[in-house]
This record gives structure tokens, C-alpha cells and sequence, in this order.
């Protein structure tokens, strides 16, 4: 590839590029009521520090200082941010053929693999030089920033004595429902969301701080076999 | 404790990463994973968002964080950023106190 070749390659890049730092600067504003939010839990800076840097999935992150900060234990502290994170394994599933990673780059490609830059890679299905471009532009961004994001957020708060007086506690619940809030694109996950959120209420007083969430996940499970049953007699009537 | 809790998490969550680059490519047509892997996130999101609003501890209690959060969802609604969101409910639920309307 000569200098042209080059040049005429970035240019081309250039606007996926832009996009990912885009993506990156509003991941770093998220970054930023995490640290809060952590530190509001209880974390330290550094503890808080080091799951931006080594968990580096949002939503699981958010998940683990907030059953810590509850009272509930590492177990289902720990349990809460792994099933969160499933979804990470089917990102990687589908990104592995266009990436086609290969050693010290699918370790760290792992790293990278979290909802911004899968669906940014997933957007140029035709295009796999492009794709390849966007995950790891976009992978980049938003590590680099949320990592900043939380540094920040996380010093500002550890100024504070009391995070209740600033309503940090009630800035934990609305983290969360603002990652809820693009999911629920359907009546049936409306339900979904509706039948776990009540399970989770009735079973706080009975069960110890961290477990009512936990038992949420086995609506999901529950869920699919309702689903998987209901497909197979509408297929098994319309076949007969 | 806590590190305890951010390290095995961390790994955790790492292996899951890991792993879809190292298994077969077939499991992503079993519609049983593909479904509980969607429905998940929504579930255990949405119990961490009752229990952090309606509970403290073992208690259910109804406090200046339920204002809070109903600001969010207003918020969310009218399409706010993820960070006004958040401040939203901070500030609101701030204000409650400090005016000592509630708890």
C-alpha cells in the first residue's frame, strides 16, 4: 500500500471514526455517574477504578456497586454482574467471523467487546475492513473515556460526606432504568420487566439484600419455556 | 470483601467475553440461549430498579427516592442524556430533603 493508498484509506475512515468518538464522549458521561455512584456505594476510588478497568461492561458494573451498596453479599454481587454480562458472550459469537481475531488481539478484543462497539462493528455488515474499523475505534473511545469518566466522577464524589443529602441514592435506581429504558421496546418486555420488578419487591423482606434481584433472572428463564411452548403449538396448528 | 467481589467479578465477566471468541459459532442458532440472553438484562435491570427505589435493606420503604426516580422516567421520556437523567433524579430527590418534605 503506497502513501496515497493510505491517505485515501483514512479518509475514507474518517467518518467512522468521528462516530466512535462520539459514541466514546457519551459513554464518558455515563463513566462519570458511575464513579459517582460507586463511591456513593462505598467503593473506594481505586476499587471503583479498577472495575472500569478490568469488568468494563456498564450495566454489570452499575449492577455489582449497587447490590454491594445494598448490603447484599459478594455472591450475589458477583452472580448480579455475570448474568448481566451474558450478553457479552453472544456479542463475541457474532463479532468473532468479521473480526477474525488472532492472538494477542482477541485478548484484547474480549476486553473491547461491550454493546457500543459490537452494534457500531454489526452496522457495516457489507463492509468487514470498515467494521473491523468501528469496533476497535469505538471499543477504544469508550474505554479510554469511561475510564476517565469514572476517575472524575469518582474523585468528585469521594469530596462528599453524605451522598443522601445530594440524593446519590436515588441516582443508583435511575442509572438503572435509563439502560432499561431502550429495552423495553414491546408490550411483552413491558411484562417482562413489570412481572421481575414485583417478583424483586415481594421478596425483599424474606430474603437477604442482593438475592431478590438474582431471583429476577429465573423470570427469564421462566419466560422462554412460556415463549418456546407457545411457538411450538402455534407451529404444530398451523402445520395440522 | 469488596475486592473480592470487583476482582472474581472482573473475571467473570472477562471469561464471558473470551469465550464467545472461543466457541463455535452454532450456538448463536439455539433460540433457547439467544432468548434468555435477551430477556436477562431487562429482568435483573428492572429488579435492581424496584428494590433500589422501594427498599432499604430488608425493609420496603417509600421515600424522597421514589420522586426521584419518577423525575428519571419523565426524563427519559422527554429523551434526555443518559447524565441528566441521572442528575434528574439526584436534584429532585436533593430537594425533597432538603426542603423536609421527606426522608
Amino acid at each position: 500500500m503506497n502513501i496515497d493508498d493510505t491517505a485515501a484509506n483514512d479518509m475514507n475512515m474518517r467518518p467512522t471514526t468521528v462516530k466512535a468518538l462520539g459514541v466514546g464522549v457519551a459513554t464518558g458521561a455515563y463513566g462519570l455517574s458511575f464513579g459517582a455512584i460507586s463511591i456513593a456505594s462505598g467503593l473506594d476510588v481505586w476499587q471503583t477504578q479498577a472495575l472500569s478497568l478490568l469488568m468494563f461492561t456498564g450495566a454489570s458494573q452499575f449492577a455489582l456497586v449497587g447490590v454491594l451498596g445494598a448490603g447484599g453479599g459478594i455472591v450475589a454481587a458477583v452472580a448480579t454482574a455475570v448474568l448481566l454480562g451474558a450478553r457479552n458472550s453472544l456479542y463475541a459469537l457474532s463479532l468473532a467471523p468479521r473480526l477474525r481475531l488472532h492472538g494477542f488481539a482477541k485478548f484484547a478484543g474480549a476486553q473491547l467487546t461491550i454493546d457500543e462497539s459490537t452494534a457500531m462493528a454489526l452496522s457495516h455488515p457489507d463492509d468487514p475492513q470498515r467494521a473491523r474499523h468501528a469496533f476497535w475505534a469505538t471499543g477504544l473511545s469508550v474505554f479510554v473515556l469511561w475510564n476517565i469518566g469514572t476517575l472524575a466522577g469518582a474523585l468528585g464524589a469521594s469530596l462528599i460526606d453524605d451522598p443522601g443529602t445530594l440524593g446519590l441514592d436515588a441516582a443508583i435506581p435511575a442509572g438503572f432504568i435509563a439502560l432499561l429504558w431502550p429495552r423495553l421496546n414491546s408490550r411483552s418486555m413491558w411484562a417482562l420487566a413489570l412481572v421481575s420488578a414485583s417478583l424483586a419487591i415481594a421478596l425483599v423482606p424474606f430474603l437477604q439484600p442482593g438475592l431478590p434481584v438474582l431471583a429476577a433472572a429465573l423470570v427469564a428463564v421462566a419466560a422462554d419455556r412460556i415463549v418456546a411452548r407457545k411457538s411450538r403449538s402455534s407451529s404444530q396448528g398451523g402445520t395440522s | 470483601m469488596i475486592w473480592a467481589a470487583v476482582l472474581i467479578g472482573a473475571a467473570g465477566t472477562y471469561s464471558e467475553k473470551l469465550l464467545g471468541y472461543l466457541l463455535p459459532a452454532s450456538l448463536l442458532d439455539n433460540t433457547t440461549v439467544r432468548r434468555i440472553t435477551g430477556y436477562l438484562p431487562i429482568c435483573l435491570l428492572s429488579a435492581l430498579v424496584a428494590v433500589q427505589t422501594f427498599s432499604t435493606g430488608t425493609t420496603l420503604v417509600i421515600d424522597a427516592r421514589v420522586a426521584g426516580v419518577a423525575a428519571a422516567v419523565i426524563a427519559l421520556m422527554l429523551r434526555a442524556p443518559f447524565l441528566v437523567v441521572v442528575l434528574v433524579a439526584a436534584i429532585v430527590t436533593a430537594l425533597l430533603r432538603a426542603s423536609g418534605l421527606s426522608e
